[in-house]
């Protein structure tokens, strides 16, 4: 009897076990599952695959002795040069006359450029006035002012940050300007419905609107006060970072250069980053299809 | 003004022998009509009727608009557009207090908020809301300005069915508690009949048919009247109906 009963409690077991095995195969599939058409799986590290490969390739040639180092100098020498150009302190110091430089072109042009956009985009006088000159200014490189604002200015601070600041302006105007002009009538209407004053109105619509505008004129901005930057620190410069790179390249010292260029490319991918996390602190009010 | 002897109350709007055009073409063609203060009138009519333009008209969002004629309304008052037209960047308490000064704006913007059933989300970003939501947001937005006289342009036309029908229950309480005239433009003839007191149609600019419905309230389709009434502004909206 007892034989029996044991018996068919592992009938039972057993069947349970088969029945949860099948249940299991049956149940709902929780894997994420990459779109039918879509492009795959995502790649773990993707962003930074390239980057490391060129790197790589990079050390290979240079350890190999097939990339010359007057050419291109190995990845460690850059880096150990980084290390006595900071030990000597003539980095920061460069670094930090470059950077000032910078800040200042871009407070000075991302002032003008707003108020020269805030007239001319909300009154048709000012409009009247500044539109047309800024138009013409855009349409002349600013870097093929250089050598008017050298004998103007001189060759020293100012005339380094009026190129800058000159750079800043146009990308910030005629974005803020576009933002102020196409602002949605349908606000316009609403503002005038709720019976908003004129201050009410640019307070609460139309500044808030242009915003976005804005900050993509501030992010073209960014990038143009850099490309002044290193133009205007190889001509006539005796400190920043430009003068170290010219300077590197009268006694051949590629190390440095690399230095030079991998400092530029810091502070670009920095600024760039700054200016997307202002972005998307200012514009938290947005869903777009990139958030 | 000449004063209205109409009624026992002084009518809130009153308008005479208005004209409207664009470009030359004829848009309102002499119309005539009053709302007596506390009345919800809906106004019929297929699409470039005009109906759009009268109500922009009253709600003095017609400028570099050509025409004649009188036009009374009241200061306060306030529209509802058909999008819920809130400001993106503003939070939804701070769209329904949107222009007001006094210093009790808040106070009186978290109530209508709540009365709309939206209590608790004052600090959400009006895309986090559903276009129902966004629409009783716009609601509390005219409620919070106290109206003498409420313009409402389809206000429901983008709403699913359902939606929809939750809206005219929300709307005829308001309207009900606030008693403030009401001009509702739509389209939708069962909206019609069961919001207001009267019901206009609007054809190629003229008034056409002025109706008062005196239902019983909660008003359905079980009620035969509502049936006929239905049936008669289909007849004059120019749709024959086959059962």
């Amino acid at each position: 009897m007892s034989a029996y009963y044991v018996d068919t409690k592992h009938a039972v077991g057993g069947s349970r076990r088969q029945s949860r095995a099948t249940a299991g195969s049956r149940a709902i599939d929780q894997r994420p599952r990459a779109r039918r058409l879509g492009l795959g799986r995502e790649i773990p590290y993707a962003a930074h695959l390239g980057t490391i490969l060129v790197l790589a390739i990079w050390s290979l040639g240079s350890l190999t002795g097939f990339i010359d180092q007057r050419t291109l100098s190995a990845p460690w020498t850059v880096a150990t040069t980084a290390v006595d150009l900071i030990i000597d302190g003539r980095l920061q110091s460069n670094l930090t006359t470059s950077a000032i430089r910078v800040a200042l072109g871009l407070a000075f042009g991302i002032g003008i450029g707003t108020a020269l956009a805030v007239v001319s985009g909300l009154s048709r006088w000012g409009e009247a006035i500044i539109d047309g000159p800024i138009q013409i200014k855009r349409a002349i490189p600013t870097l093929a002012l250089i050598p008017l604002l050298i004998l103007w200015f001189g060759i020293g601070e100012p005339m380094k940050v009026t190129v800058i600041t000159l750079s800043v302006i146009i990308p910030i105007y005629l974005q803020t300007h576009n933002g102020l002009r196409g602002i949605d009538n349908r606000y316009v209407e609403l503002a005038e419905t709720l019976r908003m004053g004129h201050g009410e109105f640019i307070r609460h619509v139309v500044l808030p609107g242009a915003l976005p505008a804005f900050l993509l004129g501030l992010r073209y901005a960014v990038t143009a006060a850099l490309l002044s930057l290193v133009v205007v620190e190889q001509v006539n410069a005796t400190s920043g970072l430009g003068y170290m790179i010219e300077l590197a390249r009268t006694y051949g010292q590629t190390s440095t250069i690399l230095v030079g260029l991998v400092v530029y490319a810091l502070i670009g991918l920095l600024s760039d980053g700054l200016v997307h996390i202002i972005q998307k602190r200012a514009l938290s009010w947005r869903r777009t299809l990139a958030d | 003004m000449a004063p209205y002897a109409r009624g026992l109350t002084e009518p809130t709007v009153a308008v005479e022998n208005l004209v409207r055009g664009f470009n030359g073409r004829t848009v309102l063609d002499g119309i005539n009509l009053t709302i007596r203060e506390g009345e919800f009138v809906a106004l019929l009519g297929r699409s470039g009727s005009g109906k759009s333009t009268l109500l922009r008209a009253l709600a003095d969002l017609d400028h570099d608009v050509a025409g004649t004629g009188l036009l009374q309304a009241p200061e306060k008052k306030s529209v509802v557009f058909q999008d819920a037209r809130l400001l993106p960047w503003k939070r939804v308490l701070e769209n329904v207090v949107l222009g007001l000064a006094d210093s009790q704006a808040d106070e009186r913007g978290r109530a209508a908020l709540a009365e709309v059933g939206l209590a608790g989300r004052e600090q959400a970003w009006p895309v986090e809301l559903s276009g129902g939501e966004q629409q009783r947001v716009a609601l509390a937005r005219s409620l919070v300005r106290d109206p003498a006289l409420l313009l409402a342009d389809e206000p429901f036309g983008a709403l699913d069915a359902l939606t929809r029908l939750r809206m005219h229950d929300l709307l005829r309480q308001l309207c009900q508690r606030h008693r403030p005239a009401v001009m509702l433009v739509t389209h939708d003839v069962d909206e019609a009949i069961s919001l207001a007191d009267r019901v206009l149609v609007l054809e190629d600019g003229r008034i056409t048919a002025d109706i008062a419905i005196d239902l019983p309230e909660p008003r359905g389709h079980g009620d035969p009247r509502f049936a006929s009434i239905r049936a008669d502004l289909l007849q004059k909206l120019g749709v024959t109906i086959n059962h």
